[in-house]
């Protein structure tokens, strides 16, 4: 019953919010938004809880939530500027991730066919070793990495993702051969994190939420963060303090289809501008413990420039991609 | 004692009239969509967490546990009423389950099933309950070198699930194995047989897999005798519970499943299939009825559903005290926690025991919900085949092709789902068994990957395989497996000829 009078009140407020709306002059579009991967990862969490935060804000009247998965997000990278160009509607979450997997999967679509709307969401990665490794700061890593690169053995996510790209950047940053790098692929962070208590490898390099509780516990140690500035409550340096010039963060951002006309591009930069300034997506970057890295319009559009050059640079400096 | 006492706190919040409500809601949601073939439990709490969201922790937690009891039961029901495995790990149930389905024992392998899940689940969140902070140092200690060899080890035992030529089983084992190097190879990111079609870069999906060779195949290999008459399925044979015999010989298997699905699930990458297919090699060679093997021996499915309800609570071991989501589920467990703002961990014990007992306790009153739910519904599924033949085969090819088409919105998938089922037809009309295909497909790419790293980890010495203690034990396992059987042939043939 509780669930029942729950629901009833939702559907209520909701219905007094809509005929707020619809006096005002604002036109409410009814959004699609596809996440190129299946339920339950990090792109379908941001599509379904950017759902949420457009309806509760007022920004979109309805917002339809699809999972088209596969090849690290090309299968629906492909679906959306073949299928769905030219429509003002449809919406596609994406990342760092689709950025490499695009290069290694020899996607025949690229993001530059894309409309860039909105960057959201930033993670920093963290750099880490097991408590009772001799590294005590990133400059020991970085010396051990110089004096052999084969020999430091790096866990992480897969293949080509953000965690192999961040460690063969540092690789170059230190002047060590990044080609040399010993990068081993775990899927999913609980196998990585499996292999750091163990002592299985020299360090660690994901995402700094995967790590955090077993740095608190005291099991792993910190060594960097690779943010251009210290983050708040990490208590750790960044690269950059320690002598090593590299930032890299796992960012999350939502593009649109080809074939836009500039006012309906402008009219998605607008709903999302709104979406991300709403309490409701304040709350929700809150509770996931997501970074808020807005940006949005053409500095977004530039940014994503920057980033596919930077990583094919590096895929083809490690190489993932000739 | 402290952790009794907790688990008794855990019980009182659990056992609230509201809380077994959610509970039974979860079961019986869970249940309806995983019997869809294909949506094995983590789509099906992955699809229904949302559901969830709208309760307070502890009550979404334990409709959580429902759903993800609810979905492993339903993925079992098809796999021994339809020969529909609804998840990789419920596939070795359809192997004796079906067959005893077919014979009109359907009730009684539903029954072994449902209670060896709520036994082995009971004994298994004990265990959880007493045993997670010193189980889980041991289990990170597991380097890839160990899984290796736990790998060899499985390999070494599928030969159980070879029927009676070892040729035949290997050559499906190695077509499985060819279909578990299609994809992006996990340490070099290169894409493999995949002839540029994307939607192979990821690899073959086992539950595509196993529903295309048992379900699709099966309803073409029917089609294909159906003129002929074919077999007979008895929806009923004698009673729908299990007598006295089939007690008996149930209980042994559950606790041995148990015994086996506990520590290998809560081993960082054991995972559910290895437990049931050991258990299912176990029982083979245990039971005084090993000519019932392949027509429906009720251990086969006691002990690898036991197996498979301990490895899940095995997972929560890691999760819960380390904070390493190693299943599907798991991972979405763990966003579930995180709507709340928790971090599973090694302080959430510290930090908020009601809701980590809370979820304890809601496991075993799930589990108790389960089998309320189910056991009454025995007589109803078992009713499913009196359907005729015709309309229950169209069924299962529409239930297949919407789970495959629902896990995955793709026609390169339901193309894959056909094909597959044109293979199975072809080794059911030539008589090859179908199992060790999927196995080779689950376990060729694991164990491909834990060789590799363990390589990548010792610079390339081959040494680290039998360096250490727990690698070079299973190994050893392994060659005794290997050679056992042959070596008593020997020794009876010896004596015999001494006689």
């Amino acid at each position: 019953m509780r669930i029942l009078g729950r629901g009833l009140r939702l559907a209520a407020l909701a219905a007094i919010a809509a005929a707020g709306l619809m006096t005002s002059a604002f036109a409410q579009p009814e959004l699609k938004i596809m996440a190129p991967a299946a339920p339950g990862g990090g792109w379908d969490q941001t599509a379904r809880s950017m759902q949420q935060a457009l309806v509760a804000s007022g920004a979109a009247k309805s917002v339809q939530v699809t999972n088209v998965p596969g090849a690290g997000g090309t299968v629906g990278l492909a679906q959306l500027v073949n299928a769905s160009k030219g429509d003002p509607n449809q919406l596609m979450v994406n990342g760092f991730v689709m950025v490499g997997a695009i290069l290694t999967n020899k996607s025949p679509v690229t993001l530059d066919q894309v409309t860039p709307i909105a960057r959201l969401t930033g993670e920093y990665l963290a750099i880490v070793v097991p408590a009772d490794s001799p590294h005590k700061s990133a400059k020991d890593l970085a010396a051990a990495l110089k004096a052999d690169p084969a020999k430091v053995t790096w866990a992480g996510g897969s293949a080509g993702g953000v965690d192999h790209i961040a460690a063969a950047l540092f690789a170059k940053a230190v002047g060590a051969d990044p080609t040399k790098i010993n990068y081993i692929p775990f899927s999913g962070g609980g196998e990585a994190l499996a292999a750091l208590l163990g002592g299985r490898v020299t360090a660690g390099v994901s995402g700094y939420g995967e790590f955090e509780g077993q740095i608190k516990a005291g099991k792993l140690r910190l060594l960097a963060v690779t943010a251009p500035n210290r983050l708040p409550n990490v208590d750790a340096p960044t690269l950059k303090e320690q002598g090593i010039d590299l930032d890299i963060a796992n960012w999350r951002s939502v593009v649109a289809p080809p074939g836009l006309t500039a006012e309906q591009r402008r009219a998605l930069i607008d709903t999302i501008d709104k979406m991300a300034k709403s309490p409701a997506w304040q709350e929700i970057l809150k509770q996931k413990g997501w970074d808020d890295a807005y940006l949005s319009g053409d500095p977004f559009a530039a940014f994503l420039k920057e980033e596919q050059a930077r990583v094919a640079d590096v895929l083809k400096s490690v190489g993932l991609v000739k | 004692m402290d952790a009794l006492a907790s688990l008794g706190q855990g019980f009182l919040v659990a056992l609230e009239p509201t809380k077994l409500l959610y509970a039974l809601i979860g079961v019986f949601l869970g249940t309806a969509v995983g019997v869809l073939p294909g949506i094995g439990p983590a789509m099906t709490v992955a699809l229904l967490l949302p559901v969830t969201f709208k309760l307070d922790p502890t009550g979404s937690l334990i409709m959580f546990a429902g759903i993800y009891y609810g979905g492993m039961y339903g993925g079992s029901t098809t796999a021994i009423l339809i020969n529909t495995p609804g998840e990789s790990a419920s596939m070795i149930t359809a192997l004796e389950g079906n067959r005893m389905a077919r014979a009109g024992r359907g009730g009684p392998a539903l029954a072994t099933a449902a209670i060896g899940s709520f036994v082995a689940g009971c004994i298994a969140t004990i265990a959880l309950a007493l045993f997670s902070p010193s189980l889980v140092e041991l289990a990170v200690k597991f380097g890839p070198e160990d899984y290796f060899a736990l790998m060899v080890l499985a390999f070494v035992t599928v030969s159980a699930t070879f029927g009676d030529s070892p040729l035949r089983g290997l050559t499906s084992l190695f077509l499985g194995l060819v279909l578990g190097l299609i994809g992006i190879d996990t340490l070099t990111g290169q894409a493999r047989l995949s002839f540029g079609v994307p939607e192979l870069l990821d690899g073959v999906e086992v539950t595509t897999l196993a529903v295309g060779l048992f379900a699709v195949g099966e309803a073409m290999f029917v089609a294909s005798r159906h003129r002929f008459g074919g077999d007979d399925i008895i929806p009923v044979r004698g009673s729908i519970w299990m007598t006295r015999e089939d007690w008996r010989r149930s209980w042994k298997p559950w606790l041995r499943g148990t015994a086996l699905g506990f520590p290998i699930g809560a081993l960082p990458a054991g995972g559910a299939e290895i437990p049931t297919f050991l258990s299912y090699t176990i029982e083979k060679r245990l039971t005084k009825h090993p000519e019932e093997f392949g027509k429906g021996a009720i251990e086969g499915v006691a002990g690898p559903e036991a197996a498979n309800n301990a490895s899940a609570a095995g997972t929560l071991m890691p999760l819960l005290t380390l904070g390493l989501p190693t299943s599907a589920t798991a991972a979405i467990l763990l966003a579930g926690f995180q709507q709340y703002g928790l971090n599973p961990g090694p302080l959430l014990f510290a930090e908020r025991p009601d809701l980590v007992w809370g979820l304890i306790a809601s496991l075993f009153v799930a589990n108790v919900m389960l089998v309320v739910l189910n056991l009454p519904l025995v007589g109803l599924w078992v009713r499913l085949l009196a359907i005729p033949q015709p309309w229950l085969y169209a069924g299962i090819l529409v239930f297949a092709a919407m789970g495959t088409i629902a896990a995955n919105p793709s026609p390169v998938e339901l193309v894959m789902l056909l094909a597959f089922g044109a293979l199975g037809f072809l080794m059911r009309r030539y008589d090859y068994p179908i199992a060790p295909v999927i196995v080779g497909l689950i376990l060729g790419p694991l164990a491909e990957a834990q060789l590799r790293r363990a390589l990548s980890i010792s610079l390339g010495d081959p040494l680290i395989l039998i360096q250490s203690p727990i690698a070079a034990g299973l190994l050893l396992l392994a060659l005794i497996a290997l050679i056992a059987p042959f070596a008593l042939r020997g020794l009876s043939r010896f004596r015999g000829s001494e006689d």
